[in-house]
C-alpha cells in the first residue's frame, strides 16, 4: 500500500503575539503567531520536522527527500541534498528541491507518491518549510507564521493514501517575492481575495469532487490554505462546508506558513484521524491544488509524533517587538556582518560529518567514543581504527555550562554546555531554556540550526535543547 | 632525563617593561624599544649590536614574525619568534634559557609583546569563522569550570570577588601598570555580566604592552650587576583540547597541574617553597584554580585561604603583587615576560610597596588557549 507511512512537525517555540507588533499590552490566550528566532530558517525547521517524522524509522531506508520551500537562503544551492547529509541518510539519494510557489509543498507530497508508485523509489522523505516575512507594519506580517512539516512516502504500512489529486495552473500577479527581496508582496487584497484566491481554491476542491464523483460530506476534515482567517472563513461559506469538517487552520496561534501551510494542516488532522476517514488538502499559488486522502488502519499503530499539537504546547512570548526584529536581521546592527569570505569550502567538506551531521567516531579497539573525528585516541592512543558514529539522534547530558553575555544574540545571555553525548565530550550552545533552569548532568537532545553569518551566508551546526519526553 | 638539566646554569641579569595600557599613539615597535632599552639599561648594557648573541621573541597578534623585534631594535642577530596562546612570553623565556644552557650563546635578550588594541574592539572579539569554533567568547572557555567547582566545594562569586579586590589594589602600587583603582565588593556586585559567573572585574583588561629580559650564563653574570637572579626551572605543557577530554572533571585544570608538577622537579623545590608567585588571572576563577592546581593549597581548599588573605600582599604567600593581567591587562605575548619582570624585582628587593620580605624563590604561571597551554618560570635568588 503506497501512501504516508510517518508524519511530524516542527513549529518555532518563539510567538509573537499580534498586540506586541502593535505596540499593545498582551492578554494570556490572545492572538499570536510562531516565529522562527535568529538562530533558525526555513532548513533548520526543516531538519527538526525531518528528524521528527522518522523517528523510529530506519534512515537507510529513505532514498529520496524532496525539500519544498520558498524561503530557502541560497538561490544556488540544493536544500534537499543539505537535508540529506543532516539527516545522515545514505549517500545514494534522490534530492529535489520544490521551490518557488506557494504550491511547492503539495506539488512535493504528490510527486514523491508518483515517484513510489512508478517505483523509481522505495521511500521518500517530504519536507515542505517556509518562513515568509511581510514587511514591518504590513498586514501580511499579522498574517504570516513559520512552520515546517514532514511525510514519509514509502510502499508499506501507509497510514494514509493518497485517492486523488486535481490542480488547475495560473498566471496571476497577487502574491509574490522577487529575488533578494526578504519581504513578501501583494496585489490590492480585495482584488488577491476576490480574483484570485477565493475561485481557484474553490476550483481546484470542487475539481477534485468532479473528478472523484465525491461530494463535501465524504470527507472527515477538509484542510485549505488561506491568506488570513476572513478568506479562509469565506472559501467555507462559498463551499457550504459543515464547521466540524473544517481542518483548524490555526490562524492566531501559528500564521499561515506559505508552502507548508496546508500540509501542516494536514498532519494536524492525522493526529486525530480514525482508520476509513477521508482528508482532503488544498493548496494554493499560481493556481491552486487538492489532494485527497483516505486514513488506513495502520494509523492506530503509527508510535505518538511529535506533529503540530505536540509543538503548540512548547511557547515563549517574545518580550517585545524589538527582540523580534533583531532576531530576524530588520534592525541594523552597530556591527555589521564581518565581509569575510566565510568558511573555507575546503576545511567544510573535510568537517561536513561534524558540522552538518553531528558524526563523530567510536574507536575499534576501546570502543570510546569521540567529537570531532579523530586520528588518534583520545583514550586508548590507537591510530585510525574508527567507525563513524551519528550524535545528532542520541540523549546527551551537560556536563558543565556558563551564560555567556558578550556572544551576539538578540536575547543574552546565550547558554553555552560542554554535553556528553556517549562519552564524547561536545561545546555547544543550548537553547530553548532560560538560564535559571539549567542544571548540571540534565539530559538534552540535539537540534540542527545557525551557527553564525559568516561570509554573508547562513552556516549550520547543531545545538543542544532540553530533552522533552 | 634530567630534570635539573638547565637549573641555576642561565640567570636574568636586566629586565624592562613599558608602560601596559591603551597605548594608541605607540607601535608594537616603540613599546620593544621602551622594554628592550630598559633591559639593557638594567644589565649595563651599552653595545647590544655587540653584547646580544640571539633575540627570542613572543607574540599572538603580530603577523611579522621575529622581523618586527629586529628592525625596531636594528639588531642583525638569529631572532626566533615563538607563539603558544597566553604562555607565548614564558616560553620565549624558555628558548632563551635552553640556548644558553646547552652553550651555544652567552647572552640573549627575551622580549614579549602584543598590541590587540589596533584592532578596533573593546573587549574580547568573537570571531567565529568555523561553525565549530568554541561558541561563546574567551570568558566562556574560562568559566566553564565554575558551575561543577562551585557545587563540589562551595565557593562562590564571593570568593571570586575577594581575588578582583586583590588584584585591583595591588595594580595601585604598580608604575607600569594600566588599572590604579581599588574597588569595593559593592563595585564588583554591580558590575554588568560577562559570562555567569563572571563579571567585569572577573576579567582581566585588555591593553597593549611589552617586556624584556636580558639572560646570560651565570657564570657571566656577576660581570653584568652584582645581584642577578637565577633561573631554577622553566617549563611548558600542551595538551589536548580538554573540552573534549573524556577524563575531564571540570574542578582543575590539567596543563597547570601537569606543567606544575615538571616545573618543581626542574627546580628541586615545592610549592611549599614558593615566596611569592605571579599567576594568570586572565579571569578571576583561573586564579583560584591555579592556587589548588600549583599545590599552594590543598583541592578545594581555596576559599579559606583566599578569606584568610594569605595571597594578598603583607600574606603568606603573596599572589599578582603587581596587579597581575587583571590590572595590566593581557597583551598575551607580553605577559609572561612582565611576570618575570616582577618576580626579579621582588627576588632583587627592588618592589617598593609591593615588596615580600626576603624572598627566595618565586614563581610565575601563565595559561592560554581553551585552555591547553602552560608555562611556569621558577626563579630565585642567586
Amino acid at each position: 500500500m503506497i501512501g504516508i507511512t510517518s508524519y511530524g512537525a516542527y513549529v518555532p517555540p518563539t510567538r509573537l503575539a499580534l498586540a506586541t507588533i502593535g505596540g499593545l499590552p498582551t492578554q494570556e490566550g490572545g492572538p499570536e503567531k510562531a516565529v522562527a528566532w535568529n538562530d533558525e530558517d526555513a532548513v533548520t525547521m526543516a531538519m527538526t520536522a525531518a528528524v521528527n517524522c522518522l523517528r523510529g524509522f530506519d534512515r537507510e531506508q529513505v532514498d529520496g527527500v524532496f525539500f519544498a520551500c520558498t524561503t530557502y537562503s541560497f538561490a544556488e544551492k540544493q536544500g534537499a541534498a543539505l537535508l540529506a547529509r543532516g539527516l545522515d541518510l545514505p549517500r545514494r539519494v534522490r534530492t529535489n528541491d520544490f521551490a518557488g510557489s506557494l504550491r511547492a509543498g503539495t506539488n512535493a507530497l504528490r510527486a514523491a507518491v508518483d515517484a513510489v508508485s512508478a517505483g523509481t523509489a522505495r521511500c521518500v522523505l517530504v519536507v515542505a518549510s517556509d518562513c515568509r516575512m511581510g514587511a514591518p507594519g504590513s498586514g501580511l506580517e499579522l498574517n504570516f507564521g513559520d512552520a515546517a512539516v514532514a511525510f514519509l512516502v514509502g510502499d508499506g504500512d501507509a497510514v494514509a493514501t493518497l485517492d486523488a489529486s486535481f490542480a488547475v495552473a495560473d498566471e496571476l500577479v497577487d502574491v509574490w517575492r522577487t529575488a533578494g527581496d526578504p519581504f513578501v508582496h501583494a496585489w490590492e487584497d480585495r482584488f488577491v481575495v476576490q480574483e484570485g484566491y477565493t475561485p481557484r481554491l474553490v476550483e481546484g476542491v470542487t475539481g477534485l469532487f468532479e473528478k472523484t464523483g465525491s461530494q463535501a460530506r465524504d470527507f472527515a476534515k477538509i484542510a485549505f490554505f488561506a491568506p488570513d482567517a476572513r478568506s479562509h472563513g469565506s472559501v467555507a461559506r462559498a463551499l457550504k462546508l459543515d464547521k466540524q469538517k473544517v481542518q483548524e487552520p490555526l490562524f492566531g496561534r501559528l500564521g499561515n506558513s506559505g508552502c507548508s501551510f496546508v500540509l501542516v494542516q494536514l498532519a494536524h488532522a492525522l493526529e486525530t484521524a480514525k482508520p476509513g476517514d477521508r482528508i482532503l488538502a488544498a493548496s494554493y499559488g499560481d493556481g491552486a491544488e487538492a489532494l485527497a486522502f483516505s486514513v488506513t488502519e495502520h494509523i492506530e499503530k503509527l508510535e505518538e509524533r511529535r506533529g503540530v499539537s505536540w509543538h503548540l504546547e512548547r511557547r515563549r512570548g517574545v518580550k517585545s517587538y524589538d527582540r523580534y526584529l533583531k532576531a530576524r536581521n530588520l534592525q541594523r546592527g552597530e556591527y555589521e556582518s564581518p565581509r569575510d569570505q566565510g568558511l573555507s569550502a575546503t576545511v567544510h567538506f573535510r568537517e561536513r560529518d561534524e558540522e552538518v551531521s553531528l558524526v563523530g567516531h567510536r574507536c575499534r579497539s576501546c570502543g570510546a567514543v569521540q567529537f570531532p573525528q579523530q586520528r588518534v585516541c583520545e583514550t586508548c592512543f590507537g591510530k585510525d581504527a574508527f567507525e563513524r558514529y551519528r550524535l545528532s539522534d542520541k540523549v546527551g547530558k551537560v556536563l558543565t555550562y556558563t551564560f555567556d553575555f558578550f556572544f551576539p544574540t538578540p536575547d543574552p545571555p546565550t547558554v553555552v554546555a560542554i554535553c556528553d553525548i556517549d562519552g564524547a565530550r561536545v561545546h555547544m550552545q543550548l537553547v530553548n531554556i532560560a538560564p535559571e533552569a539549567v542544571t548540571l548532568d540534565m539530559p538534552v537532545e540535539f537540534e540542527f540550526r545557525r551557527i553564525h553569518q559568516s561570509g554573508g551566508r547562513p552556516n549550520y551546526y547543531w545545538k543542544a535543547t532540553p530533552l522533552t519526553a | 632525563m634530567a630534570r635539573d638539566a638547565i637549573r641555576d646554569k642561565v640567570s636574568i641579569v636586566g629586565v624592562g617593561c613599558c608602560q601596559f595600557g591603551e597605548n594608541w599613539d605607540q607601535s608594537p615597535a616603540d613599546m620593544i624599544v621602551d622594554a628592550a632599552y630598559e633591559a639593557y639599561a638594567d644589565a649595563g648594557i651599552e653595545k647590544p649590536q655587540e653584547q646580544i648573541d640571539a633575540v627570542f621573541t613572543g607574540s599572538i597578534y603580530s603577523n611579522k614574525g621575529p622581523h618586527e623585534c629586529s628592525d625596531a631594535l636594528k639588531l642583525w642577530k638569529p631572532v626566533t619568534s615563538v607563539s603558544n596562546y597566553c604562555a607565548t612570553g614564558t616560553d620565549a623565556f624558555r628558548c632563551g634559557v635552553m640556548s644558553i644552557a646547552c652553550g651555544l650563546y652567552d647572552t640573549v635578550l627575551v622580549v614579549g609583546y602584543d598590541k590587540p588594541k589596533d584592532r578596533g574592539v573593546a573587549g574580547p572579539s568573537v570571531v567565529m569563522t568555523q561553525v565549530r569554533d568554541l561558541p561563546q567568547t574567551p570568558a566562556g572557555w574560562f568559566s566553564i569550570c565554575a558551575s561543577r567547582y562551585f557545587e563540589k566545594y562551595g565557593a562562590g562569586r564571593d570568593d571570586l570577588a575577594r581575588i578582583a579586590i586583590k588584584n585591583h589594589h595591588n595594580g595601585t602600587l604598580a608604575p607600569n601598570s594600566f588599572l590604579k583603582r581599588e574597588i569595593t565588593l559593592e563595585d564588583y556586585k554591580k558590575a554588568r555580566l560577562i559570562s555567569w559567573p563572571f563579571g567585569l572585574y572577573d576579567c582581566a583588561a585588555q591593553t597593549d604592552g611589552a617586556a624584556a629580559v636580558i639572560l646570560t650564563r651565570s657564570d657571566l653574570a656577576k660581570s653584568f650587576r652584582r645581584d642577578p637572579v637565577v633561573v631554577k626551572g622553566v617549563t611548558v605543557f600542551a595538551g589536548p583540547n580538554p573540552q573534549k577530554d573524556p577524563t575531564m572533571d571540570f574542578l582543575a585544570w590539567k596543563p597547570s597541574i601537569e606543567a606544575g608538577q615538571v616545573a618543581y622537579e626542574m627546580a628541586g623545590v615545592g610549592p611549599e617553597d614558593i615566596d611569592v608567585a605571579q599567576v594568570h588571572d586572565c579571569f578571576s576563577l583561573t586564579e583560584l584554580l591555579t592556587y589548588e592546581d600549583l599545590g599552594f593549597c590543598e583541592k578545594g581548599a581555596a576559599k579559606e585561604h583566599i578569606q584568610d588573605g594569605r595571597f594578598e600582599i603583607g600574606g603568606g604567600l603573596p599572589v599578582n603583587t603587581d596587579g597581575g593581567l587583571k590590572s595590566f591587562g593581557h597583551p598575551t605575548g607580553a605577559t609572561g615576560v612582565r611576570m618575570i619582570y616582577e618576580n626579579t624585582l621582588q627576588l632583587q628587593g627592588r618592589a617598593g610597596e609591593r615588596q615580600t620580605p626576603d624572598a627566595e624563590i618565586a614563581l610565575s604561571h601563565n595559561i592560554g588557549g581553551y585552555p591547553t597551554a602552560c608555562g611556569i618560570a621558577i626563579l630565585g635568588r642567586a
